[in-house]
């Protein structure tokens, strides 16, 4: 540990602790939670760990708390971030609303374990990927990133924090109970601070400044509370100077910012990974912790002679469509597997638009699938 | 005023000039400020405001104190009292 | 002495330095007594000679919560009860800000109710400053955790069944280190208790009694403002230091204000810091 708490070296660690040490390392420093299954971890590692940084650590009383807090937090200049499950990210989903609408930058990570309701507390799953998208009411656009191993969920932290920042939005983390809870090799490396993303601040004085005109990249700059600025934020819809505004008009503007800042910005803030995919007559299309049964599965299909690729989703939302939609006119068919009952390949199907099959392999939740039956469905599915 | 036993900073406390100042604006004619007053300087006019409110209006400014209490009131923050101090005296304003 | 005295200035031009005069006039009913509140907090500001620049304003959803877009500070209109939580995550993000939060008795009562009571717990170093107009008026006049017994709401059409909160009752026991009950119809000693509870540390509570004409007043045969604050000079009294047990609001009885709770207790910022320290201690170990 460096003299100033944030850690670097090579370590054995689990995710949820991989989570909370990739949190550090980009700088946050305000952590509020609420105890649950599989992602307590996280808030115990930041109950131990803030207070090395400076930072500060609190236990809400539930996990609606646990989002106003942070976005609190983050309004006062601080990175900030909750971790949680199913039943809380349920709890959150209104005011990570009120978090798109303030353009706040924090990041929340679900742990994803058997739903609906309480389901399997200490079992994986991803069944909350659909929920992750449009969980909140409204018409919005978020970013949610699904981590395979415990280094990547460091790495994918840190990367949620800079892509809040830079486009002043929540940004979610959706791993699983599998990831969360087993224990790999995590290279923590020493990061130099020009690498971490911060806000953009107001450059102009407080009474020349608007909280939400945007220049070309559609992301006002962001004062905090305390600078002077004397700013009015609002969930109510708005205008640039932040006051309410009761009118379609306003609605407009608004949302179509709101969103456009992130789908036009789509091409810098989608990420996948690609094996095998340029010959490729069948694509497995797969994330978190089924990409890497669905890896093996792909190199299994290979040495029994089919041309078998793998798509691995990094980010999940914004969705992949263009990826899609190119590789539709290419394969035959795409196989997703997920630990769901179909909810990306509700996606992959609408962006393949019927020019290639789609077939799903669900898997209800409590453990993970195995690489024969990945298998089994990429045979089946160039039949 | 009649009283029996004359207090010995009267001449401070006598009534002071003040101009009362109703901002047509923001009346919402609500009346409190003519309710409370202790002088009763205030009444209700016949005029209306702009949206449609019975304003307030002096009735009779010389009986002002200026005490202020019509200015706390007013939930409209529709009244300012504009008081000639015989002293710099701005914290005897604030009781 | 001077020859030529000078005009000195009170009242609605103060209070405008601190009011965003491009939203004036604002959109609380003649009458409504959230006003006079915003009025007694802008003089109880300046009375604490706090530094507004510092003061972060926090409120949630309601009439009391337009609050915050009418006042020149950093001002936070939040979710329905949820304006505790993100004052929350302000004050521990920069322990150097001044938190302020204005807000109804539905949104602190009931939505807000277990955020509130963790929040005093906790005392965390913040003021609140609770509308109570015993109905929720933005939605049009419905029950609230504050409505008297048999009252009539649109939630409530033969009677209110349910007893209300006695307050500052819940809020002393909840462990907040200031609470006070003031009616709108008390602007001096509200604004002097705010600005008393402003310069306190700790957990401050404040519940301001407040008229709401148009919905519960004329629900209740009290359609005029004047109603009811006629009816708070007649049943109010003071009782400085009365102890929360004895201060709950019965249907036409007293109503006892004043500052009940003025203790001391350390925040949870005093309580944090010392974490610090032992950190270091067992990371040098």
């Amino acid at each position: 540990m460096s003299e100033n708490g944030v850690l670097s070296g090579t370590f054995f660690m689990n995710g949820d602790i991989a989570c909370a040490e990739g949190a550090i390392s980009a700088g946050c420093r305000f952590f509020a939670g609420y105890p649950i299954t599989p992602a307590t971890e996280v808030a115990e590692r930041m109950s131990e760990r803030l207070p090395h940084v400076g930072g500060v650590y609190i236990q809400m009383e539930d996990e609606i708390g646990s989002m106003n807090a942070i976005l609190g937090a983050s309004w006062a200049g601080v990175k900030a971030m909750t971790a949680t499950s199913g039943p809380g990210f349920s709890l959150m989903m209104e005011n990570l609303g009120l978090g798109v609408m303030l353009e706040t930058p924090c990041v929340l990570v679900n742990i994803q374990r058997a739903g609906p309701s309480t389901g399997l507390p200490t079992l994986p799953a991803q069944g909350d990927i659909m929920q992750a998208r449009w969980g909140s009411h409204g018409s919005y656009e978020i970013i949610a990133l699904v981590p395979s191993s415990p280094q990547e969920i460091f790495d994918y932290t840190i990367d949620a924090f800079n892509l809040s920042e830079k486009y002043r939005v929540p940004v979610l983390v959706m791993s699983d109970e599998a990831v969360g809870h087993m224990s790999e090799k995590v290279v923590i490396p020493e990061i130099s601070p020009e690498n971490l993303v911060s806000r953009r601040r107001p450059e102009v004085p407080p009474e020349e400044y608007l909280p939400y005109k945007a220049d070309g990249d559609l992301v006002p700059p962001m004062a905090i509370a305390g600078d002077g600025y004397r700013f009015h934020v609002t969930g109510l819809t708005h205008d640039e100077r932040g006051y309410p505004v009761m009118t379609a008009d306003a609605q407009d503007s608004l949302i179509r910012r709101l969103v456009d800042k992130i789908r036009l910005n789509r091409n810098d803030i989608i990420k996948y990974e690609e094996v095998d995919v340029e010959d490729a007559e069948v694509v497995v299309c797969a994330y978190g912790i089924t990409s890497r049964i669905a890896r093996l599965a792909v190199q299994q299909a290979r040495d029994d002679g089919i041309r078998a690729g793998l798509l691995r989703l990094i980010t999940v939302w914004p969705f992949a469509e263009d990826r899609i939609r190119e590789l539709a006119q290419q394969v035959k068919s795409f196989v997703v597997p997920e630990i769901n009952y179909g909810q990306i390949v509700l996606e992959v199907e609408r962006c393949a638009a019927g020019k290639a099959n789609t077939m799903l392999l669900p898997h209800m939740g409590g453990s993970v699938h195995s690489p024969h039956t990945i298998l089994k469905a990429i045979k089946e599915s160039v039949q | 005023m009649k009283m029996w036993r004359v207090p010995f900073d009267l001449a401070e406390k006598a009534t002071r000039p003040t101009k009362v100042l109703i901002d047509k604006e923001r009346c919402k004619g609500c009346g409190y400020c003519v309710e409370f007053c202790p002088r009763a300087a205030l009444r209700t006019s016949d005029e209306l405001s702009s949206k449609g409110y019975s304003l307030v209006e002096v009735a009779d400014e010389s009986k002002c104190l200026g005490c202020g209490l019509c200015t706390v009131l007013c939930p409209e923050f529709a009244i300012s009292l504009e008081i000639v101090a015989t002293k710099d005296r701005e914290d005897i304003l604030r009781v | 002495m001077t020859d030529t005295p000078t005009p000195v200035t009170i009242g609605e031009t103060e209070i405008d330095a601190f009011l965003r005069l491009d939203r004036m006039p604002h959109i609380w009913c003649a009458g409504c007594g959230i006003g006079t509140a915003v009025g007694c907090f802008i003089r109880a500001v300046e009375r604490a000679g706090l530094e507004p620049d510092k003061l972060s304003f926090i409120s949630g959803i309601g009439c009391a919560g337009r609050a915050a877009g009418y006042v020149k500070l950093d001002s936070f209109h939040t979710t329905h009860g949820r304006a505790l939580p993100f004052a929350t995550g302000l004050a521990l993000g920069n322990p150097e800000l001044n938190i302020v939060v204005f807000s109804g008795d539905g949104d602190l009562l009931a939505i807000g109710g277990n955020h509130l009571i963790h929040s005093a717990r906790r005392n965390i170093d913040m003021t609140v400053i609770c509308i109570n107009n015993f109905n929720y008026g933005m939605t049009g006049g419905q029950l609230g955790p504050t409505t008297p017994l048999g009252a009539r709401t649109t939630t409530t059409p033969y009677g209110n069944t349910e007893y209300p909160f006695n307050v500052p009752c819940l809020l002393a026991a909840s462990g907040a280190t200031y609470v006070a009950r003031w009616t709108v119809m008390h602007p001096r000693e509200m604004e002097r208790s705010i600005a008393e509870a402003l310069v306190k540390p700790g957990f401050s509570f404040i519940e301001v009694l407040s008229p709401c004409p148009v919905l519960y007043g004329r629900l209740n045969k009290q359609s005029k403002g004047l109603d009811m604050m006629h009816d708070y000079l007649a049943r109010s009294v003071i009782r400085n230091g009365a102890d929360p047990k004895d201060v709950e609001m019965v249907p036409n009885g007293t109503i006892v204000v004043g500052k009940f709770i003025d203790i001391e207790r350390p925040t949870l910022w005093d309580c944090y810091k010392q974490v610090f320290d032992r950190a270091k201690e067992k990371k040098d170990k």
